[in-house]
């Protein structure tokens, strides 16, 4: 059974409809790490966000492990999916430390023995019992995006929605952060949706890459199809050409 | 020495161990802001004396703030003991201030205990629920914040009958409106943030959203704001003294006993300009502390 | 002002803020020169580059202090120089194109009368003029139809064109230094390139000396002629870009290796290990 399914989805702004995703279809098995790359505008984040709940204009189907989401999420639906943003800074509330934000997650969701939790979550993403009780200001921006992962972590979810985790990172703490999530990934059995504007990004974590333009999908590849600049649109041959002449 | 620089050790530690030590590190910091700032302090130290003033009234006043003595009347400020000279009815105008700093401080008090609470609701339930619910709440600001705030305090007064509570009533409720502004303008950019989408996606339901989320992110500019317009609600709360809506006589009100010395002011200027200086004295100081608190307070602060 | 003299010459140059906890060092000791080159200044957030870039400038606001043993431009010393003579300098011989243009911009003026004023606020020119001329760079940095972009306002153009419209307004005045930070960053990939190829075009074209900062090592690389690497407010390693391939230091190492490849996939990406020791070590010059 596959863990996310997405069929048909529409999602609008506005009154006057102004459509930012247009009749997008996928699936993504359970342990896949699934990526969508696009460039700004081209509404890859808010298909996240809709999966999330965060976007109320949608329509068409989403299905979590089989079950069809309705306008409102579920607790259960919060428990099984979670997502880290893509600003570190602006994902963490200035006012409240490390342990405040994960114990008020845990609580939330009904989990017993939150401080020796916190603890261990705390050492899953990388930090040390050191960091716990401090708050967003006397972190970095790395620490900032790990105490957002370990949020996103704290109910035990199964998918994790990744909205550009690393772009507002420096590269050798985006390489620290993507490590991390590998290691995740193979130990917590998670599924992963990814947006990114960075294909070398996508293509370190992804199995598979949907590439948008205009809030449709212009072809979906895998991995080793990208590779080999196996693209058959010429928008994503024009992508992958620039991505990585801009790199070497 | 030890001991002190133990604590302050303590509570500058880059590792706070516990969630109390985090909570003080933070509000050192806020103070070692505040100290730092020179004219805030000034403020918080004229506020402090006013304060001890009022609570030590009784051991700190010459004379029975009532008791009249019409042998005694409108002595110059020094003459036969008396600090600052006597009013038209010979009362002792020193021990009346420090009675008077009571009320004015009881006023203050009140009023903050309901002006921001109401604005605070209100700004925040508009601006995070939106759509009818804001709509109706807005208009309702709008409809309160029309009215000038002198005129509508004196109508309450009016209508309710003179009186110091009635006075704190008319004033608060005059007051909440711009609160209620803030609190919404606020609410309006933080609801669409990250960590509150984030706190969605744990399953946080809209109460807990905006009391435990947003409210303390809106009472840091609110707290900038009250003791921004503390000056203003003295002045008003002085000005229904003034026109006789206040407190009443024989109560020693700053603003009734300038309406007081208002007949004399030619002949004899310390009787309404002592209270007047008092008046002065606690609105800039209430201003200054003000003015430092926004440094404190900055939810933008980045000073580690 | 002799002509051999480079375009910029930095020696010891420190930015300091004061803090509560004492003086924070910003930028610690750099020393460099700027030819009529493609100097890449590359680091990771926090490393001073963005702080040398705007010592320059004398951007640096209260509390922070500059300090160097020199800093000339063309052999003029701007440590000293009057406020005044500064603000000749800034946009007239020295322009800066800052990460976004959406703040760079002013959002109520069109587009044509903000390249307009850049340009009289530093030479005597009639309107027409000035006009002739805006349209003229405007076609210079690849924007197809000049004449109608010149009415627009900031908030109607792209970022990609509203980045190329900042280099059009930049490089007006006819600077000799360009002073580009992270220009791209905030653009799409696709838009990147074309942006930096207008930047190297004019830039060569010109013969002026530009100061490239950023934080992507591999981009720098390749448009650059010589790079400066900074750590913690020093430099720490500099080469020439074709010789990238031979730096030695950790660090240098480090940047090169933690950037994810779509070409050579590994399992595990290269985490850099930072050594306290990097810190401590002084500055390397950069000077020529």
């Amino acid at each position: 059974m596959s863990a996310l399914t997405v069929s048909g989805l529409n999602v609008w702004f506005g009154t006057d409809r102004a459509y930012a995703v247009r009749d997008v279809s996928f699936d993504v098995a359970r342990g896949e790490s699934f990526g969508l790359v696009g460039e700004s505008g081209s509404g890859k984040s808010t298909i996240l966000r809709a999966i999330a709940g965060l976007v109320p204009t949608w329509s068409g189907t989403m299905m979590v492990d089989g079950e069809t989401l309705g306008p409102r999420r579920s607790k259960a639906f919060y428990s099984k999916v979670q997502m880290v943003f893509q600003d570190p800074y602006a994902s963490l509330h200035p006012r409240q430390t490390v342990d405040r934000v994960l114990s008020e997650a845990m609580s939330l969701h009904g989990v017993k023995d939150i401080n020796t939790r916190i603890g261990r979550l705390l050492d899953d993403v990388g930090l040390g019992p050191g960091f716990r009780f401090r708050y967003p200001h006397q972190l970095s921006g790395g620490q900032r995006q790990r105490v957002a992962i370990a949020r996103a972590l704290a109910c035990d979810p199964s998918i994790l929605l990744l909205d550009e985790p690393t772009s507002a990172l420096d590269v050798s703490v985006q390489a620290e952060i993507l490590n991390l999530l590998v290691d995740l990934r193979r130990e917590h059995k998670l599924t992963y949706i990814m947006v990114s504007h960075d294909l070398g990004v996508v293509g370190h974590l992804c199995e598979r890459i949907a590439v948008m333009q205009q809030g449709a999908f212009e072809e979906v590849l895998s991995v080793a199809e990208m590779r080999r600049l196996e693209a058959k649109s010429p928008y994503t041959r024009h992508l992958l050409k620039s991505s990585i002449k801009s790199i070497r | 020495m030890s001991a002190s620089q133990g604590l302050r050790d303590w509570l500058l530690a880059e590792e706070p161990t516990s969630r109390r030590q985090a909570r003080f590190a933070a509000w050192y910091k806020g103070w070692l802001t505040l100290r730092s700032n020179t004219l805030a302090m000034l403020g918080l130290f004229v506020l402090a004396f006013l304060i001890l003033a009022a609570i030590f009234a009784p051991f700190l006043a010459t004379h029975d703030p009532f008791a009249q003595d019409l042998g005694q009347r409108l002595l110059a400020p020094g003459v036969n003991g008396h600090l600052f000279g006597t009013d038209s009815l010979g009362r002792d105008i020193y021990s009346r201030l420090l009675y008077g700093a009571r009320i004015s401080i009881y006023i203050v008090a009140l009023v903050v205990m309901v002006a921001p609470v109401v604005g605070l609701i209100m700004g925040t339930v508009s601006g995070y629920a939106g759509g009818w619910i804001d709509v109706v709440l807005m208009r309702v600001t709008d409809i309160f914040l029309a009215f000038p705030r002198l005129i509508l305090a004196l109508a309450f007064v009016a209508a309710l009958g003179a009186g110091i509570e009635n006075a704190v009533l008319a004033i608060s409720l005059t007051a909440w409106p711009p609160y209620a502004r803030i609190a919404r303008a606020e609410t309006l950019t933080i609801r669409n943030t990250d960590f509150i989408h984030a706190i969605k996606l744990q399953g946080a339901g809209p109460f807990r959203i905006v009391t435990r989320h947003i409210w303390p992110l809106c009472i840091s500019s609110l707290v900038i704001r009250v003791t921004l317009d503390m000056a203003g609600i003295i002045l008003t709360a002085a000005g229904l003294g003034f026109l006789g809506l206040g407190a009443q006589p024989p109560s020693p009100e700053w603003g009734a006993m300038i309406s007081g010395g208002r007949k004399y002011i030619l002949d004899y200027w310390w009787v309404a300009t002592v209270p007047g200086i008092a008046i002065f004295a606690i609105s800039l100081a209430f201003n200054l502390l003000g003015d430092g608190m926004r440094d404190v307070l900055d939810p933008k602060e980045d000073n580690s | 002002m002799s002509d051999d003299a480079p375009l910029l010459d930095v020696e010891n140059l420190w930015v300091r803020f004061r803090t509560r906890s004492g003086v924070f060092d910003a930028v610690r000791g750099v020393s460099f020169t700027l030819g009529k080159e493609r100097l890449g200044i590359v680091g990771e957030s926090g490393s001073g580059k963005s702080m040398t870039g705007r010592a320059i400038l004398r951007l640096i606001r209260p509390p922070g202090m500059i300090e160097a043993d020199k800093l000339e431009m063309h052999g003029e010393d701007i440590l000293s120089a009057p406020e005044k003579r500064m603000r000749q300098l800034r946009g007239g011989r020295v322009s800066m194109i800052m990460q976004d243009p959406k703040f760079s911009l002013n959002p109520v003026m069109s587009v044509g009368q903000q390249l307009v004023e850049a340009l009289r606020a530093h030479e005597n020119v009639s309107r027409g003029e000035a006009r002739r001329r805006a349209l003229a760079m405007l076609d210079e940095v690849a924007i197809r139809d000049p004449e109608r972009v010149y009415d627009l306002y900031p908030h109607e153009v792209s970022g990609g064109m509203g980045q190329r419209i900042m280099i059009a307004m930049m490089l007006l005045p006819n600077p000799e230094i360009l002073i580009a930070d992270e220009p791209t960053s905030a653009l799409d990939v696709s838009v990147q390139l074309q942006v930096l190829d207008i930047i190297d075009k004019l830039v060569r074209d010109r013969g002026m000396g530009l100061m490239f900062i950023s934080h992507d090592l591999n981009l720098v690389a390749k448009f650059c002629d010589r790079i400066v690497i900074m750590y913690a407010g020093r430099i720490v390693e500099t080469c020439k870009a074709s010789e990238l391939g031979n730096a030695r230091h950790p660090y240098t190492l480090g940047l090169l290796n933690s950037v994810p490849d779509l070409e050579h996939p590994r399992d595990r990406l290269e985490v850099l290990k930072r050594d306290p020791e990097w810190r401590k070590a002084p500055s390397v010059s950069a000077r020529q």
